[in-house]
């Protein structure tokens, strides 16, 4: 498995912590799916350490931290959730997420690289949110990224991957950077659809934090994720138009 | 005869109270605040006595505990029994959907019933109509426990209780947490406004997926809407986004709620555990309840009711988490 900026993921699920019923809920989630990062919202639990009760059972989850900055619309915005992210907690990553259109929670990604320039060279690791567009991740790439996280379909929609096309043609464009699918994903035949094209990680929290039972659906997500990863690795066999027989049938008495 | 110290006038302490003397206990009652008023967070509640809808997003005992809520606040207060109405845009109806099996207790409405229900309800084609919920006043409960405990006999002191009380009961929601290291904060924001334009009959939900919210009719044209929920121990101001999101819900439930008047802007923190249900603690000489979260009213009849199963008749409800006297 691809190292996310040095790091192993000890397990290629991402969940978000927003939107459980409860926090006892969202520990079953991380329990039961054994997922290896949270990602965490800043912009709204505010400034001043506000959000600090939460903060700290997050931390407490004993996973991986990928701070993010939902909600931000702006670079300027979203630089600062990033160093606020850093202090609260001590991590160099960001989850960085610049909304472009207020329906579709669309990336701006112009804005994006921008943003992305600017938080790499003070020193963060940053795994955009973006689109499945092959420029733009060219673009973040060269403004010092490591990691990228298109889309499957937009944010809470829950249409598994709208695109796949593009998102073969990604992955084939980049080969060695670690992708991670980020966003879109209702079902845990989405997760593991993503992880057969070979993608590196699945990062949701919609189809989790609001399924009638999070922790057994959290815990769905991890085995499709892992049966997707592991079919990736199978080398899976070619569709084709006509059937092929598993067991020769001439010299048998097929027709009788 | 044991006196009962109750910590703490919110809607806990006061329905805790009213519980014991209604079981013929003695009881007083310390608050510095004094009596009922904006320095405590159930004075900014919806009041919804909803345990059908609530259960679209919380645990069983929410569902269970809280319908014995309506029967419990009818003794003491005036209860409004419209039921409950919820509503999504047409292109938020897979919450409504979602809505509807995460829950029961409802018939689907379409819009010529939605019209009977709520004439200045327009553009809903579909809804969920929860007949057998209501909902209070939280100031005027508030007040007529107040009241009613007054006229019972039970003493109120505006001042702190004194320390190392004997058969003290703390109800004093997050000025607890010093004792009790699992509670948190969850920030709620909520708006009063004035539209006589508008008529609701009853409680409206409006579903949206990032920010369900709801409106509370409360008479004279005046309507409660709320509330927001940020995992924030902030609760000094509201935000402009939290105050546009509550507009915005008002506006598209009528758009004449564009022209109503402002007139309160609530902002406070609900006490809550890591389950988001309500909890009893006995911990040395003191009773801690505590924990009711966003089901003040809903489920403080059930709190006090296991508060004077343990403190009369030392019966364990299925509250109580911790008993170490």
């Amino acid at each position: 498995m691809k190292r996310f900026y040095g790091t192993d993921l000890p397990n290629p699920l991402m969940l978000g912590t927003a939107q459980y019923p409860s926090p006892a809920i969202l520990e079953q989630a991380f329990r039961q799916s054994a997922a290896g990062v949270a990602t965490v919202s800043l912009r709204r639990e505010g400034a001043g350490g506000a959000g600090q009760t939460f903060w700290s059972m997050i931390r407490e989850l004993g996973v991986l931290v990928l701070p993010n900055t939902a909600g931000c619309h702006t670079v300027k915005e979203a630089v600062t959730t990033a160093h606020m992210a850093r202090e609260v907690f001590d991590t160099p990553w960001i989850k960085l997420e610049l909304i472009g259109h207020t329906d579709s929670l669309q990336p701006d990604v112009f804005q994006l690289v921008e943003a992305a320039r600017i938080l790499t060279e003070d020193g963060f690791q940053v795994f955009p949110y973006t689109t499945d567009d092959l420029i733009v991740g060219e673009r973040l790439l060269a403004a010092g990224c490591e990691v990228l996280m298109p889309w499957g379909a937009p944010i809470g929609s829950g249409r598994g991957l709208n695109n796949e096309y593009a998102l073969r043609a990604m992955r084939a464009e980049f080969p060695d950077v670690p992708l991670v699918v980020d966003a879109g994903i209702g079902l845990p035949s989405h997760a593991a659809h993503a992880m057969e094209l070979g993608f590196d990680a699945v990062l949701l929290n919609t189809a989790v934090a609001r399924a009638g039972d999070p922790a057994a659906m959290a815990k769905a997500m991890a085995l499709a994720v892992q049966a997707g990863q592991l079919a990736h690795q199978a080398d899976p066999i070619e569709a084709r138009d006509m059937a092929e027989a598993s067991t020769p049938v001439i010299g048998k008495a097929f027709l009788s | 005869m044991t006196v009962w110290s109750v910590i703490g006038a919110g809607v806990a302490g006061l329905a805790v109270a009213s519980e014991l003397v209604s079981r013929g206990a003695r009881v007083q009652v310390f608050d510095p605040g004094g009596p009922p008023g904006p320095h405590g967070c159930s004075w900014w509640a919806g009041g919804m006595l909803a345990p059908w809808c609530e259960y679209e997003n919380a645990e069983e005992p929410v569902l269970r505990l809280g319908q014995q809520a309506i029967d419990w606040w009818a003794d003491r207060t005036q209860v409004h029994r419209q039921g409950t109405l919820v509503v999504a845009n047409a292109r938020d109806l897979p919450d409504l959907r979602r809505f509807a099996r995460r829950t029961e207790g409802f018939e689907q409405v379409e819009q010529e019933k939605i019209s009977l229900l709520e004439p200045d309800l327009h553009g809903f084609g579909k809804g969920l109509h929860f007949s057998a919920e209501a909902h209070v006043d939280p100031r005027q409960a508030l007040n007529d426990l107040y009241r009613q405990l007054c006229e019972q006999g039970v003493e109120f002191h505006q001042k702190l209780a004194p320390a190392k009380m004997e058969n003290a009961i703390d109800c004093r929601g997050l000025h607890a947490r010093e004792y009790l290291h699992d509670l948190r904060g969850v920030k709620g924001e909520m708006l009063v406004i004035r539209c006589p334009d508008v008529a609701l009959n009853r409680p409206v939900r409006l579903l949206h997926p990032r920010m369900p919210l709801y409106i509370v009719p409360r008479g004279d044209g005046i309507y409660m809407l709320g509330a927001t929920m940020i995992e924030s121990e902030d609760s000094s101001r509201i935000t402009a986004r939290s105050m546009l999101e509550l507009l915005s819900a008002a506006y598209a439930l009528n758009p004449a709620f564009g022209e109503a008047e402002v007139l309160e802007i609530g902002v406070d923190l609900r006490p809550a555990f890591p389950d988001n249900l309500p909890r009893i603690r006995r911990l040395g000489r003191t009773i801690y309840a505590n924990g009711l979260y966003r089901h003040g009213y809903l489920l403080a009849p059930a709190l006090a009711q296991g508060v004077a199963d343990l403190a009369l008749e030392n019966k364990h409800s299925e509250m109580v988490d911790e008993d170490r006297p």
